[in-house]
Parts: C-alpha cells; structure tokens; sequence
C-alpha cells in the first residue's frame, strides 16, 4: 500500500464533522488515520513517513463532481478517461461521474465496465459511470438499470438529451426507486429550446441569435419535480440556470418532495453578456442567462436550495469551437477552473464561507449520489483535496491537464488554487507554491 | 484624427452617428458614376475583392458586383454550392485560403449571425458585411437611410416603421441602429409572434396594428415575409397575414399624410405589400436598388482608405 502521508499545520475543514480548525490530517495505508492538533507527535517515529506543509492552506474532503463528460469512447481525440482523470485531480477532484454520452452509449453493462476498467489504469480522481436512462440515448425504452448498477454505475441520465416523454421519466423514476440511485435530467423541453444558441433576451435579439427561453428549462424542471412526487423516486436536476428553476425547486422541497439539484460554476459568475462577440467559449446548454438569474443561483448554493456543485466538464476539439457561433457545439471544460471560480464569485465575494464551499463540492455530491467520500472521517479512504484559498492565477488553456482548451475564462485572473490531491492516500496531483 | 469606419463593416450598431453620416455624404458624389454612359472610374484599381456567397442572392451580390466594378477592382464571385465549402471545408479555411491569394477585401454573406465578424477577426482584408444570419445587413441599412434622406431631406425627426417578420430580420435590426442613430424614431408593427420578445428593451415603438403605424409613420419599410414563417408555425396563413398587415392602397389612403413605401426586396405581392402600393407613386423601391449601388461603392472607398473629402475628385481619377 501507499505509505504514511503527515498533512501538517492546515484550516482543517470537514462540515461532516462540524470541523474547522488548524490540525494535521494523518493518512495510513490509504485511509484518514487521524485528525487533530497533536497527531504530528504520534506520527514522528513512522517509517516512510512524508509530511506535507500545509500552514496556510485548506485541508479538504475531495471534491467530487457528479457531472462530466469524458468523451471516451469515441471521441479521443477530445478528452479520454485518463486525460480527464488526471484534469480531475488537477482542479482537486477526487472522484468525478462520467456521463453517458459516449459512442457507443455508456447503456449497458459491458460498456460501464469499460470505463471502470480505463478509470483504474488513470492514475487520477476516482470514476464513477453513469448510465443511460433509455438504450441509446434515445428517449423511447428503459436501459437495464439493475446490470448497469451491478457492473458499477452509480445514478442514470441521458444528459445532454433531454428526455422528452414524460412517462419515460416517470417510468425511469420508479425502475431507479427500486435501486435507490437518483435519476439525473438535462432540463430542456425540446420545441420550446429547439435551434436555439442562447439565452432569449435582449442580446440573443441584438445579436440575431435564436434563444432558448428560462422556460424551456422550468417546465421540464417542474414536470420532474411532479414526477418525483407522484412517483417517491429521486430527481436530480442537472446543471440549473434561471431563477424560475430554483423557485421551483424550493417549491419542491418545501413539500419534502425527493429532488435535488445542481449548478455549474459558470451559471454562478458569467451572464449572456459573455457571449458578446460571438464567442463560442461562452456557448453551452443550459446557456449563461441575465445577471438576476446569477444572483438567485448564489443565493441557492448559500441556502442550499441548490444542494451541489457540478462541472459539466465539456471538452471540445479546438477545431469545433472555431466555426460559426450557430454551428459550435455547447459546452466547456470546467475540472481544473471549478475550484477558483467558485472561490472567485461565491468565496472572496463573501456569499458563502469556505466550510459551505466544501459542502456543497465534497460531502453533498457525495450525500447526494450515495459515493464513498465527501468526509475526513477516521478509517475512511483518504480522499483529500489541499487548496490555497487565496493564490490567485493566471488561467492559460494550454497548462491544463485536459484535451480541451475550450473556457471563457482564459486570460482571466482567478482566485483559489489546487495544491495537492490525495486519492486513497496516494499523492495524484502535487503543486508547490 | 479624421473619421474613418475602421478595417470592416460588420453592422450599423457598432457605428457612430458620425461614421453613418460620412458614408451617406461619400454615397453622394458616387450616385452620378452610375448615371453615365460610361460607368467606371479608377478608384480601386488593382484592388482584388471576393464576394463570397453562402446564402442565394440576386440583388445584392449583383449591387456589389456592379459597385465594384464601376470603381475598376477586380472581383471574384464565390457561391458556396460547387466550391470547397460544399466538400466541408471551414469558414475559417476558405477564407485563410482566399487571404493567401493576397485580396484586399472581402464581401461575405452568410446564413450565421456573427459570420462576418468571425471573419473579420481572422483575416486581415477588409471584411463587409453584406448579411449574417439574423444580425445585420448594413449597406441595406444603409441604402434605406439614404433613400429616405433623399426624400425628405434629413433623417432627423422622420418616423419609419417597420412592418413584418422582425424576428427574423437583419435589415430591420440594420434599419433600426441606423436609423435611431441619425436621429429618427423607428417603429416596429407586426404580430407578435414575429416581434422579438425583448423588443421592448429597443429604442423602438411597437405597432400591432398596421392601422395605427400608417397613422403614425412618415415611411413604412416593409420586410419579405418568408414562406417558411406559415409551415414554423409563427403564423397561421400568408391569406391571413395580407388580410392583417398587408400594406394595401385602401389602408394607405386612410392615413392623415402620404408615406414614403420602401421594401428591401424580394417582394410577395399581394402577401406583405399589395402591387398598387408596391408600383404606386409612393414607392421608392427601385429608387432604393439604385441607391445600393452608390452606398457600397461609398464603403468599397472608404474602407479602402479613400479619403471622403475626395470622393468627388475620386469619381474622375486616382484617390485612393
């Protein structure tokens, strides 16, 4: 096994156990040994013991993100398991789920067990598959959602599509109900959303550029939400945008109805405005919408009406992006950028603290999702993320871990940076000051 | 510093009143070129202009064809059917392939909203607009606005509206920057199925009643409703849209003044505007397609750095 790590003199937070002090974190053998402020001297006589500075930095649960794309199979070229497990533990990600839009379709055993097997030769973050809710993606029969399960997948989505028949989702609802794994949906009703490019207002107008209506994300937001509690089963709603959408999830809560919802850091910090100049970089689906909706979702990560924080990790070949900002792809890369965006608008602007932060990136995904982690509890696997809460950074594309190069925050200077990523103990990403 | 339009005409908001009043002034002088038995003068000589075409045009390819030739470049037409870009080739591709031929200008049309600025930012050649997507059309801005000023005068203090599918229009988004800018109001009329919803948020009165805009308007700009509108389900019937918001000469007399009828082209008779107003006294619609011809021209030398003050000497010799 892996030796004995010594994190030693960092803000020790882990909301799980109501703990925010300066402590050390012993890892052995791959699992949390112990946290506290006299562990240093229990340690000293260790054989192979590293000790790892940590005094002015935070020692974390680590980051999981229960929403990104790895492209593998099928589109290598863009990003693979490994690249995209490595960008992972880059951005301080222990564990990552990989959605189901690969080619072939991640919608059956043998092809959840591929990712699985490719995870483990990464030497990066943890990789959880998730399945297809219907077979192919193609919103008309179930997946088999019990052999997914048994092979390894942890929740079913068919993100990216929006699953358009409403007896579908509640079908998919119940069949999930009976595993206990949540049922994640890219909320988009399709007529309403169909050939748009951004957000409907005023610029998508000036710009002459089809928009997609906040409503074309609340409606098939509310049907899920009714659809959960008709039928008890879990829904997660991928990646949520507007301020309809949380009002309704707060609406959905307030009945105990089983919903839980993510957002994306970059709905947290840029509006439509970014896509001014046509930049495809600031092209994705959910797209960015007004500043009013920017507000209402830092208001829901604080209250918690939006449970988590998820990437929707999109990589896109250079080349794809390059073209007509109709014809672009949606999506951008978002692993080794969460952290700092996060810190940037939510932390150093002083809507949430730091231990609410790491909630909502560590032990809610995994609260949420059912996974191993999001906790510094003794005798738990060591999945430890230490970050510099206050470096700032430079955001250069062409350092990233990931193929994709594809971030509307290149050249922009962010706040928080990544430090060291442990995953069962083993140093996956180490970055002196 | 003299005024100038900068590299490219990419749209009529990023201008300045100022920029919009020189190119309507430099159109001046060139009205005349056209007017000759012989039209041609040396301006451009030896400049090398593309007009690259990825969407069908008549009207205004063939506007910037003559526009260009009567100032003595040399033009290429490129159609995007049997070209490169129907094997796949990028936008990004054919125009750096273009650019390695070492031309001076580019004149791109194109169904995307943003092409031409996409272009404009990799290519070093002047880059002009001549429709993107839903965006702008700016020389068909253009050419209304000088249309218009011949008629009345000015183009401050004028009403215009603009009747149909705004939704989906460049020139109306074109008409509107321009026009706003030189100081007239602007008003939209048609139903709200083809309004923008943030229409409001523009500096714009909004009509539903082609009624009411008639009583309102000193011109009425009256836009080509797209068949394809009725089968998307933005409108019920082309029947029932003449029967709403058809310009008819019936509806035109009720008004307290005459109006001035332009229509971009090509027109639906008897769909958006009826064929006695289209031919009737009023209409400048060919005065318009005249005009097209004069404005380009303007922004072929200006964006070439010919200096307005000598766009008159420039119609007899050299200038630029």
């Amino acid at each position: 096994m892996t030796g004995s790590i010594l994190l030693r003199g960092g803000r020790v937070i882990d909301p799980t156990q109501s703990l925010d002090e300066v402590a050390d974190v012993l890892v052995v053998d791959g699992k949390i040994e112990a946290v506290g402020a006299r562990v240093s001297g229990d340690a000293k006589n260790r054989d192979g013991l590293e000790t790892i500075d940590c005094s002015g930095l935070v020692v974390s649960p680590g980051f999981i993100d229960v929403h990104c794309h790895l492209r593998e199979p099928g589109r290598e070229e863009v990003e693979t398991i490994a690249t995209g497990a490595r960008a992972a533990v880059a951005g301080g990600f222990t564990a990552v789920c990989a959605m189901p839009n690969t080619d072939p379709v991640t919608d059956n055993q043998a092809a959840v067990g591929f990712i699985i097997r490719q995870a483990s030769l990464a030497n990066g973050a943890r990789v959880y598959p998730i399945g297809a809710i219907s077979v192919g993606q193609k919103g008309e029969s179930l997946a088999e959602f019990g052999e997914m399960i048994a092979a390894g997948a942890v929740a079913v989505s068919d993100d990216g599509k929006p699953v358009a028949s409403a007896h579908l989702m509640r079908t998919a609802l119940e069949y999930a109900r009976t595993f206990g794994i949540p049922v994640a949906d890219h909320c988009e009703e399709p007529t309403l959303a169909h050939g748009g490019a951004m957000n409907e207002g005023i610029v998508s107008t000036r710009l002459g550029l089809k928009g997609i209506p906040a409503e074309a994300e609340e409606i098939m937001a509310i049907r899920d939400i009714l659809l959960a509690r008709r039928t008890n089963g879990h829904v997660h709603l991928c990646h949520m945008s507007t301020r309809g959408s949380v009002e309704l999830i707060r609406w959905g809560k307030d009945r105990n109805i089983n919903v839980t919802a993510e957002v994306c850091p970059h709905h947290i910090s840029l509006t439509e405005d970014a896509v001014e100049g046509y930049d495809t970089n600031a092209k994705m689906n959910p797209p960015l919408r007004t500043a009013d909706d920017v507000a209402a979702l830092q208001e829901a990560v604080r209250d918690g009406t939006i449970d988590l924080i998820a990437t929707d990790h999109a990589p896109h070949h250079y080349d794809e992006k390059e073209r007509e900002f109709a014809h672009a792809p949606n999506g951008i890369i978002g692993l080794e950028t969460a952290l700092a965006v996060n810190v940037t608008w939510l932390v150093a602007s002083e809507i949430i603290s730091l231990p609410v932060l790491i909630e909502r990136m560590s032990c809610a995904p995994a609260r949420v999702f059912k996974l191993p982690g999001g906790s510094l509890r003794r005798g738990t696997a060591a999945d430890v993320t230490v970050f510099d809460p206050s470096a700032k950074w430079l955001v250069e594309p062409s350092k990233f871990r990931s193929k994709g190069r594809n971030t509307p925050y290149s050249g922009q200077t962010l706040q928080g940076r990544t430090r060291y990523t442990l995953v069962g103990g083993r140093v996956a990403h180490r970055e002196e000051a | 510093m003299t005024l100038s339009l900068g590299k490219d005409l990419l749209g009529l908001e990023p201008l300045s009143g100022e920029q919009i009043q020189l190119i309507l002034d430099t159109a001046e002088p060139f009205k005349e070129i056209s007017e000759r038995a012989i039209k041609k003068v040396p301006t451009l000589r030896g400049a090398t202009i593309v007009n690259l075409f990825f969407e069908a045009s008549t009207r205004t390819r063939v506007s910037f064809e003559f526009a260009e030739k009567r100032l003595s470049a040399d033009t290429v037409n490129v159609a995007a059917s049997g070209s490169s870009v129907s094997k796949g080739e990028t936008l990004v591709d054919t125009a750096r392939n273009l650019e390695a031929m070492r031309i001076d200008m580019v004149v791109i049309r194109h169904g995307a909203s943003g092409a031409a600025q996409f272009l404009a930012e990799r290519i070093e050649s002047n880059v002009i607009n001549a429709g993107d997507g839903t965006h702008e059309h700016p020389t068909q801005g253009l050419l209304d606005m000088l249309t218009l000023r011949d008629h009345f005068g000015r183009l401050d203090g004028i009403k215009v509206c603009i009747v149909g599918d705004v939704l989906h229009s460049r020139v109306a988004r074109s008409n509107i920057w321009g026009l706003t800018k030189m100081g007239a109001q602007v008003g939209v009329c048609g139903p709200r199925s083809l309004l923008p919803n943030a229409i409001e948020e523009l500096p714009v009165q909004v009509f539903t009643r082609v009624e009411e805009a008639i009583e309102w308007a000193d011109a009425l700009n009256i836009l080509r409703l797209q068949l394809e509108r009725m089968t998307a389900g933005y409108i019920p019937s082309l029947r029932e849209y003449n029967r709403v918001f058809g310009v008819s000469r019936e509806r035109l007399e009720r008004a307290p003044r005459d109006l001035l009828i332009l229509h971009p082209g090509p027109m639906n008779r008897g769909v958006e505007i009826d064929s006695d107003v289209a031919d009737g006294p009023f209409s400048v619609i060919l005065n318009q397609v005249t005009n097209g011809v004069a404005v380009r021209m303007a922004v072929l030398y200006l964006l070439s750095g010919g200096k307005p003050e000598l766009a008159e000497s420039a119609k007899g010799g050299g200038g630029r």
